[in-house]
């Protein structure tokens, strides 16, 4: 996909009166030469795999490093009480998110969203809002299309990785693509895209890359679980009629330009923040 | 760069850089030796050395030298299955000079005694990069089917592999040539849209003054 900014994609829409998921879909079709049906089909294998990813969950299972596991059948079960603050659905997308980076952690199979470390965000709401309100998996596959069209211009204005951008690339890119497409499947408008994308992004704007021994699991797993829940956050205020002061696009620049301001310590190096906590050092040195 | 770099690849975790490029340096490699592998040494430097325990990493280019890809869900078992399969791997720590973060030297022997070097690159979100080959420089994804001749640097020898390729209707993509000095050792790096036929590499094998012949398929076994 070529878009390099949502403004674009806006253009796009109105020139060809066409919506969010159509324009990413015509546009992946056009750059890469394949045909908009074999886009489609990969789409929904994608959407797949995460499906089957989310089912695979195995709570007996511990990482290498003995870091992470089991949390996310912990948070299921808490969920299920209904004591939940965040009510059932919040609750559901929590432990979806911390099962998938668990999983991930613990080297299962997972579907990169946009990365492996922020592999659970965007899977836990899609897959939880599937489940919770019987829509059908085409729609749910055009949403894939929304949150990979909010991705891919974030990777292409900034960046998705954090030994470059920090987590605010990783987590923050992962949630303002879930905050997009839930906000499509919620109000069908194009326009509530691009508003909750830019208020999810905004909120984890200079999220440091700070992982204990450099692995993808302190703090990742928990992030994927904030992440997600930041999305929510943003959708509601989107769908309450709250609008970005800052448009999406320079969310995304600014965003960019934090990156570029981070100390390296603060990039995936494993060296800076929680990885430089007396905890951390002798997690590090015992492993 | 394409959406399915934002939402994919399907990968066994828990990292695109250090455990799917893992894979998939593995993978290549097992492509381009082009039988089983009895024995290889793989040095690990960097981020690799550093993190990639913790990361799979040694699992992950065990598993693709026995020719697992990213999504594979046996990459965790990789040493219990290279041990089945007789392949003997030792892990050293590499050093090396001017190399990327999550680089990767490996030293294989395959089952007829047919030797390759490689050293290889993961450039993130599960992309790699194959930075030497038997010594010399190259630059290539593995994205391409990939002809790579050793020869020696006289006149002529390109405009042998080119002939062929056309001959045979095959269009190259990205071609490059390296030398170590002149007289002394070169080789050609050759992206291609399609795939060279097997007896072509073996007409080419056959020629004067080349001296080894590596080919990347992308058909499956």
């Amino acid at each position: 996909m070529a878009f390099s900014s949502l403004a674009e994609i806006d253009a796009y829409m109105k020139t060809n009166k066409c919506e969010f998921w159509e324009a990413v879909i015509r546009e992946e079709a056009r750059d890469s030469q394949q045909p908009e049906m074999d886009i489609v089909n990969r789409m929904t294998q994608m959407y797949r795999s995460m499906k089957e990813a989310d089912e695979a969950y195995d709570d007996s299972l511990t990482s290498r490093s003995g870091l992470s596991g089991k949390n996310g059948k912990k948070m299921a079960d808490y969920a299920a009480t209904h004591k939940c603050m965040c009510g059932k659905f919040g609750g559901a997308v929590m432990a979806r998110a911390i099962k998938m980076a668990e999983s991930n952690a613990c080297m299962k199979r997972i579907v990169a969203a946009p990365t492996a470390g922020s592999c659970g965000v965007v899977p836990a709401i899609l897959i939880t809002y599937e489940r919770m309100t019987n829509t059908s998996e085409n729609d749910m596959v055009k949403a894939l299309f929304v949150a990979a069209g909010i991705g891919d211009v974030i990777a292409r204005r900034a960046s998705i990785s954090g030994a470059r951008g920090g987590c605010q690339a990783e987590i923050g890119a992962s949630s303002a693509m879930a905050a997009g497409a839930l906000a499509w499947l919620k109000s069908g408008s194009s326009h509530l895209i691009t508003q909750a994308a830019a208020m999810a992004l905004k909120s984890l704007l200079g999220l440091v890359c700070d992982p204990v021994a450099g692995l993808v699991e302190v703090p990742c797993v928990k992030r994927n679980a904030s992440g997600a829940m930041n999305a929510l956050c943003a959708v509601d205020m989107a769908l309450a009629g709250i609008e970005s002061a800052i448009p999406a696009d320079e969310v995304i620049d600014a965003m960019r330009e934090i990156g570029d301001l981070m100390h390296k310590d603060l990039r995936e190096t494993g060296k800076g923040g929680l990885a430089a906590t007396a905890t951390g050092i002798a997690v590090a040195e015992r492993l | 760069m394409s959406i399915f770099d934002i939402v994919g690849p399907v990968m066994v975790g828990p990292s695109s850089s250090h455990t799917a490029g893992a894979v998939r340096i593995g993978y290549i490699c097992y492509k381009l030796i082009d039988e089983p592998i009895r024995k290889v040494e793989i040095g690990l430097y960097g981020s690799f050395l550093a993190t990639g325990k913790g990361h799979g990493t040694d699992k992950a280019l065990v598993a693709g030298l026995l020719g697992m890809e990213p999504d594979d869900i046996r990459v965790p078992e990789s040493f219990e299955l290279a041990e089945q399969a007789g392949m003997e791997v030792i892990f050293y720590a590499a050093k090396l000079a001017h190399a990327n973060p999550n680089t990767a030297v490996l030293h294989m022997t395959g089952e007829s005694g047919r030797e390759l070097d490689i050293e290889a690159e993961s450039v993130g979100g599960g992309r790699i990069r194959i930075c030497k080959i038997d010594g010399l420089d190259a630059n290539f994804s593995g994205d391409y089917p990939t002809l790579i001749v050793h020869n020696l640097d006289q006149p002529g020898h390109v405009t042998e592999v080119t002939s062929m390729l056309g001959h045979k209707s095959i269009n190259i993509a990205t071609m490059q040539l390296y030398r170590a000095c002149p007289g002394g050792h070169a080789v050609m790096v050759l992206e291609c849209d399609q795939e060279v036929p097997k007896e072509s590499l073996k007409w080419l094998e056959h020629l004067e003054g080349i001296l080894k012949v590596t080919y990347l398929s992308l058909k499956d076994d």
